[in-house]
């Protein structure tokens, strides 16, 4: 699957079917920063990523004050 | 390909995200309503906002401050928004074009100043001019123009997007310090003052994860990019500590700082100091300071004196935070 990362942004292949939680874990990503996007929807932890998947994972901290 | 096994804590359906501090998912729908009553919640406890008052969002084209304008509208308030351009190069420019579509493709109303147009500097500058970081440049600049466009407006209330992280944040390293002063002023109601509008925070019981669900959800075009500036700042480092803890266990982050408003707040009511200092009018802008010329008035004096020095020369400078 296509896998599109932010900040700055850039793409990485990932092979093989997967959850978010793992993809997540295997990139060194928290969870409770990053929301993950999958064909243009909002997906959870528990979701199944597949092959043919475009996905984006998205930070959502802010820096300034 | 299967779907999302998780279903909607409320109604069953599919999940769209999951909240480990609430223990549950949620589908879309409930997931907003969530986010509402939270909201809502925040409000009403702190007595933020009226149904007549006249709202002024500061926005900034990321997603909090975005977030925070929709909700307000979707829930029937009358509100405007208000862009600062702060000079940061493309990080403006590009922060600019969120906020003026977002105005634009709802019909509501965006109030622009400009540092460079109107006041002769942008914050990279006074940044230089006053061997500030640039986060403390900008704070006086953004404080003091929303004051004072919120006052020139006939606004009666300012909202700013700040969330559960950010309060957390703060309040983590005034904890650090045990800085006494600083904690006594940590609320997300600041009441109007001579010559200071109503400021309040409708977002603290959300995290920055569900703020921008929020915006993915309803569709809201956001700048996702990072202000350069923010670059290893201590709040990030703060944020990233608490969110190690959140991992661990879950609603720590929310559990800190609400716990902090409930209990520790009244016990410090009272203790600012600059609760207890008369103000004068600044001599240039009439703007309340305890000095002769306010902050604001004082870095704007160095600022356009300084030749205009460009961003990308700050960052390759390195950073001494
Ligand atoms: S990160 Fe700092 S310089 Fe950038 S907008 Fe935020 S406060 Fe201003
Ligand atoms: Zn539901
Ligand atoms: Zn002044």
């Amino acid at each position: 699957m296509r896998v599109l990362l932010r900040n700055p942004r850039r793409e990485v292949e990932v092979a093989g079917r997967r959850s978010v939680n793992a993809l997540l874990r295997e990139l060194g990503l928290p969870r409770e920063s990053h929301l993950v996007i999958r064909n243009g929807t909002l997906v959870p932890g528990d979701a199944d990523l597949a092959d043919d998947d475009e996905v984006e994972i998205r930070p959502v901290i802010s820096g300034g004050v | 390909m299967v779907a999302s096994a998780s279903k909607c804590r409320t109604c069953r359906a599919p999940a769209i995200i999951d909240l480990p501090r609430h223990n549950a998912h949620f589908c879309a729908e409930h997931f907003l309503q969530l986010c509402r009553r939270q909201v809502t919640k925040a409000v009403e406890q702190f007595e933020m906002l009226n149904a007549d008052d006249k709202v002024l969002v500061a926005v900034s084209g990321g997603k909090d401050s975005l977030a925070v304008w929709d909700m307000l509208v979707e829930l029937g308030y009358h509100a405007d928004g208000l862009y600062i351009g702060l000079g940061i190069g493309e990080y403006s420019d590009t922060s600019a074009d969120y906020a003026r579509a977002f105005a634009r493709d709802r019909g509501l109303h965006l109030v622009e100043v400009s540092l460079r147009d109107e006041y002769d500097y942008d914050v990279p500058t006074a940044s230089r001019a006053t061997r500030r970081v640039p986060c403390s440049a900008c704070g006086i600049s953004k404080r003091h123009l929303f004051d004072s466009a919120a006052l020139k407006g006939g606004y009666t209330v300012l909202v700013t997007g700040h969330n559960l992280d950010d309060e957390a944040a703060v309040l983590f390293g005034n904890t650090l310090r045990w800085d006494v002063e600083y904690l006594a002023r940590q609320l997300p109601v600041l009441p109007a003052r001579d010559g200071f509008p109503k400021k309040v925070k409708p977002l603290i019981r959300l995290t920055e994860r569900e703020t921008a669900a929020w915006c993915i959800v309803r569709g809201i075009d956001y700048l996702v990019e990072e202000c350069p500036m923010a670059v290893g700042n201590k709040h990030l480092a703060y944020k990233a500590a608490l969110n190690a803890i959140e991992h661990e266990s879950p609603g720590s982050k929310a559990n800190f700082y609400l716990g902090f408003l409930d209990n520790m707040a009244p016990l410090l009511a009272g203790r600012s100091a600059a609760d207890e200092h008369a103000l004068n009018a600044c001599s240039s802008c009439g703007a309340p300071t305890t000095g002769e010329l306010c902050a604001f008035c004082r870095l704007v004096e160095r600022a356009a004196a300084h030749e205009p020095v460009p961003v990308e020369l700050l960052l390759r400078k390195g950073r001494s935070r």
